[in-house]
């Protein structure tokens, strides 16, 4: 079934009171109206109590069930995107990590004691969890409902203000999320707001209490360096090449499986998507045509002529992507169509680290092979590189599988299969290195939204042991103190 | 730079080695460290001493105490702390092993403060070295004997490669050209801001301890004598150079001249009648910082103290009242001993001044009434909270340490400095074996694929016997539904 990718004509965007529009021409503030607006909504503590976040991420609930039609259409339209994979990554992911909120989040808002010394023994002592204010989210183009409402959840069920900007390369996701996703929540809390690069930067450059920005690793370094000025903590949930051993004893059916499904699933921009494979020159000849048959089983003779095979979200990606192409040799696909932002599922072999390919995250359907001769090598090899978003490895041993989590660093890992780590919503995601910092999903989403805060609820009574701390000093009072210290190691109290 | 250069690439290179990671070396380093802070206990409090003229009782209980405290605690629970966390799977992931694994970060630096010269170097070094990285320390040039101290006798106790403290002290910007994994900073917000500007060109995360003024509400409703002593311990400890002191007092103006008597009344308890050759009684660090804190007084209204002493950096015990808030002494954080009082009508008037500035390291509140006290909290924002209190939330371990807003980011002391400086790598450990379940997620799609990947996904389980069973008819169903469609 071939659909014509409508490429959409550029609508002028929705109603002022929900987006506002960055003007890059007026110098001064453009936002300071709406930042102002909705600190003011902050501060009057309207988010703050456990029914109004409920409320607020039911709508959320809602809004899930009732347009997933157009959300389906709307990332048909921005990058072809599979029914199945939208529906999957799209809506799906979002439901579970939403119920996942609602089921708990009673127990998440709660102070958590804990435990005390034998000075503070008649104290209260325990953590608050306080939301932080008024919070910026930035959203990517590859999963551009999905990946801007997994941190709106967190931050409305932790409490805060949201200001959102959706990505202005997908234009009709970007467009749903402002004239529709907008009006099933609070206006005085919730905004949303388009912005081009300059626009953004003036964004940035306003007083926000958190900022979740997820995207490229440049971008992120000029995110944070704007953070830095007003002191805003940051997520950011970066990218990078996440390698892909292959050790010699694995069955490759299965093996090609996984990895084909990591590799393509969303036309290859996941930024968790395996980005080249380290196996031996014996495994690659059997890679190679197992390769070759998992994209055939998935998507038939003609990947261009199947439903569940997408594009490259825009022109300018379009052409990054298809620049790779140069490096190493064809062994599997190849074939591009500028018109349709068509790249064919891609296998490139004889990939030297010298490459193009090698140098930036390949975020399309093209998997590099790269030989090496033994695992110790393969470790070498990711060890010489930035730290990557993830590490996969493939084999039945479970010895070799250890041996590189142990040897090497990565936000996350996945033994024998890609991308699945994270849908778990008990494994906390994120970066490290040049691929991100903090982590998110499920509970640690409304953690990175929250300020733990130290409390200590201390009685007026019991005066004379404070006495200790005070002056003037005596010896008497110094032994005391160094007699309390020594009690102290053998049991498991702390004196001060 | 090419030391520092030096420095870091042996840091690095430290690292790399996969030294630091073994759970034994970072014990057997913390034991060390212990040793070093009891064998050398003398020197320490004399380095203290020399820095910032403090006793060595004082010296002691404010420094190595904790120090002490923290490595205990860190040398007990690492093992628990290090092993790897298993999380609740979902039925996807039944078979599966998903674990957190806590990992070190590589190399971090820690940017120490001149006010507590030894535990703001020593409590992150522990934390860092628990959790398995290599470390380098720039302590602050300002106390500079605890600087050139810490610089002999560490390498005598840790491995110099792994843990480098820098001395000479370089230049804090010129070092933050180098590339780290991990930034913990303790000083002020503008130079927070340096760090964080700094560390953004190399992604390098940070954890920024800075200050603010903290602010100290006494509600009517308490027991004065208990709330002053408590306060003027808190405020003229280390003669006021304290991140988390109360900064200034609100109070309602009935009891003001009550406030001040107890506080005078508690001075002479603790200093005596000449507080100036007491020997509890610290000085200024420096002149530039006598210099500041003097014109913090102008204008102002002494309601006791007020001598100073350039020669010597000595600024008596000082106690402002009907202070104004536009006045200087309430623009920037005082670190001194002077203590404003403000008058404020009530409690609500208290919260809205307290949320009309840059959020605080620390909210002190005073009062018998528990809701008033929960109210306060409620409804401010802070790094922390002591109630009928003040300075102590730092000394419990178990509460995250650090600011929020201007005060900073991040927190640590004890878990939490271990979790600060570790990365929480997620394991998700599959079989290459039951692929029959993967196909339900292979194009091409089906809405029967589809719907059992909804059930699948949506719900969740611990391992379990009945579990298993479950998830083995599914399987069969699956492989069916998929056979047919």
């Amino acid at each position: 079934m071939q659909q014509p990718l409508e490429l959409p004509v550029q609508q002028p965007l929705g109603d002022a009171g929900t987006a506002t529009e960055g003007d890059s021409s007026t110098s001064g503030n453009p936002y300071a109206g709406l930042v102002s607006h909705l600190r003011a909504a902050w501060l009057s503590g309207k988010t703050r109590p456990l029914e109004y976040r409920v409320a607020q991420l039911e709508a959320l609930g809602h809004f899930l069930e009732e347009r997933k039609q157009d959300i389906l259409e709307a990332t048909a339209l921005d990058m072809r995107k599979p029914p199945f994979e939208a529906e999957f990554s799209e809506v799906l992911l979002c439901k579970n990590e939403l119920n996942e909120a609602l089921n708990n989040l009673s127990q998440w808002v709660k102070d958590e004691n804990v435990d005390r010394n034998l000075a503070t023994q008649l104290d209260s002592a325990f953590i608050r969890k306080d939301p932080y204010g008024l919070v910026l989210i930035i959203g990517p183009c590859n999963y551009p409902i999905y990946l801007l409402l997994m941190p709106l959840i967190g931050a409305i069920a932790a409490g805060n203000c949201v200001i959102m900007k959706p990505s202005g390369v997908t234009r009709n996701s970007e467009q749903l999320v402002v004239e529709v996703l907008s009006t099933y929540l609070d206006k005085d809390c919730f905004a949303v707001v388009t912005a081009d690069v300059e626009g953004t930067t003036r964004l940035l450059e306003n007083k926000f209490d958190y900022i979740f920005f997820t995207g490229s690793t440049s971008v992120g370094r000029i995110v944070m360096t704007a953070a830095a000025k007003h002191l805003t903590p940051v997520t950011l949930e970066l990218g990078g090449k996440n390698p892909c051993y292959v050790s010699d004893t694995c069955d490759v059916r299965n093996v090609a499986r996984r990895v084909a499904w990591g590799r393509f699933y969303n036309t290859g921009q996941t930024c968790v998507a395996p980005d080249y494979v380290l196996c031996s020159a014996e495994m690659q000849e059997k890679l190679v045509p197992a390769l070759r048959e998992a994209i055939t089983e998935f998507y038939g003779p003609e990947p261009r002529d199947s439903p569940d095979f997408g594009r490259i979200v825009g022109d300018k990606q379009f052409q990054r992507v298809r620049a790779l192409l140069g490096s190493g040799r064809v062994a599997i696909g190849g074939q591009t169509d500028e018109k349709e932002r068509y790249v064919a599922p891609t296998v490139l072999v004889d990939v030297q680290p010298s490459d193009p390919a090698m140098q930036e995250e390949i975020f399309g359907p093209i998997l590099l092979i790269i030989n090496v001769a033994s695992v110790e090598e393969a470790i070498d090899f990711i060890n010489s590189r930035e730290r990557p978003l993830a590490i996969y490895v493939f084999s039945p041993n479970n010895k070799v599988v250890n041996q590189v989590l142990e040897r090497t660093s990565s936000g996350g890992f996945c033994g024998n299969d890609t991308l699945m780590h994270v849908t778990l919503t008990s494994l906390p995601f994120g970066g490290i290195g040049s691929s991100g910092m903090g982590m998110y999903h499920g509970r640690f989403t409304f953690e990175t939204f929250t300020h733990r805060r130290g409390c200590l609820q201390r009685s007026a009574g019991l005066e004379s042991i404070n006495a200790l701390r005070y002056p003037p000093y005596s010896t008497q009072k110094m032994g005391l103190v160094r007699a309390a210290t020594s009690i102290k190691r053998q049991g498991d109290c702390t004196l001060l | 730079m090419g030391r520092m250069q030096e420095a870091v690439g042996r840091a690095r290179a430290a690292f790399r080695s996969g030294r630091s990671r073994p759970l034994g070396f970072r014990l057997q380093q913390l034991q060390s460290l212990e040793r070093m802070v009891r064998e050398k206990e003398q020197e320490i409090l004399a380095a203290i001493g020399a820095d910032l003229r403090k006793c060595g009782h004082n010296a002691y209980s404010h420094e190595i105490l904790g120090v002490l405290g923290e490595l205990a605690l860190t040398m007990e629970k690492l093992p628990a702390w290090a092993a790897p966390r298993p999380v609740q799977k979902n039925l996807l992931t039944l078979r599966d092993e998903a674990y957190i694994c806590p990992e070190p970060l590589g190399v971090v630096l820690v940017i120490g403060a001149w006010n507590y010269p030894f535990v703001l170097v020593m409590q992150p070094l522990i934390g860092a070295i628990a959790a398995g990285n290599a470390v380098v320390v720039k302590p602050s040039e300002v106390s500079e004997h605890t600087a050139q101290l810490i610089a002999d006798i560490l390498p005598q106790y840790l491995d110099p490669v792994h843990v480098r403290l820098l001395f000479p002290v370089p230049e804090t910007t010129e070092l933050l050209t180098q590339r780290f994994d991990h930034i913990l900073y303790t000083g002020n917000s503008a130079v927070g801001k340096i760090v964080m500007a700094a560390a953004a060109k190399h992604l390098t995360p940070v954890t920024l301890e800075l200050g603010g003024k903290s602010p100290c509400y006494i509600d009517k409703d308490c027991d004065l004598t208990i709330a002053c002593r408590r306060i003027t311990w808190g405020k003229f400890m280390n003669c006021g150079q304290t991140c988390i002191a109360p900064d200034y007092i609100l109070c309602h103006p009935s009891i003001q001249s009550q406030v001040v008597e107890n506080i005078k009344a508690t001075l002479q308890e603790f200093y005596g009648e000449d507080v100036k050759n007491c020997p509890d009684y610290e000085r200024i660090v420096n002149k530039r910082h006598f210099k500041r804190i003097v014109s913090l007084l102008e204008g102002q209204k002494i309601a006791h103290g007020g001598e100073t002493d350039e020669a010597s950096c000595f600024i008596a015990p000082t106690i402002l009242t009907d202070v104004s808030p536009e006045s200087k002494v309430m623009e920037e954080e005082i670190f001194g001993p002077v203590l404003p009082i403000l008058s404020v009508e009530n409690v609500d008037e208290a919260i809205e001044f307290i949320n009309g500035r840059e959020k605080p390291l620390a909210l002190y509140v005073f009062s018998n009434d528990k809701k008033l006290i929960k109210r306060v909290i409620s409804e401010t924002s802070s790094g922390g909270v002591t109630g009928n209190d003040v300075i102590m939330h730092f000394f419990l371990a178990t509460l995250p340490f650090g600011g929020v807003g201007n005060s900073g980011m991040g927190s640590y002391h004890g878990k939490h400095s271990f979790d600060t400086f570790s990365h929480h790598r997620s394991c998700l450990i599959k079989n290459l074996k039951m692929e029959g379940m993967n196909k339900l997620r292979y194009p091409p799609s089906s809405q029967k694929k589809l719907d059992m990947a909804k059930f699948f996904l949506l719900k969740r389980f611990n391992k379990g016997r009945f579990g298993l069973i479950i998830l083995a008819l599914l399987g069969v169903v699956a492989a069916v539904v998929i056979k047919v469609s």
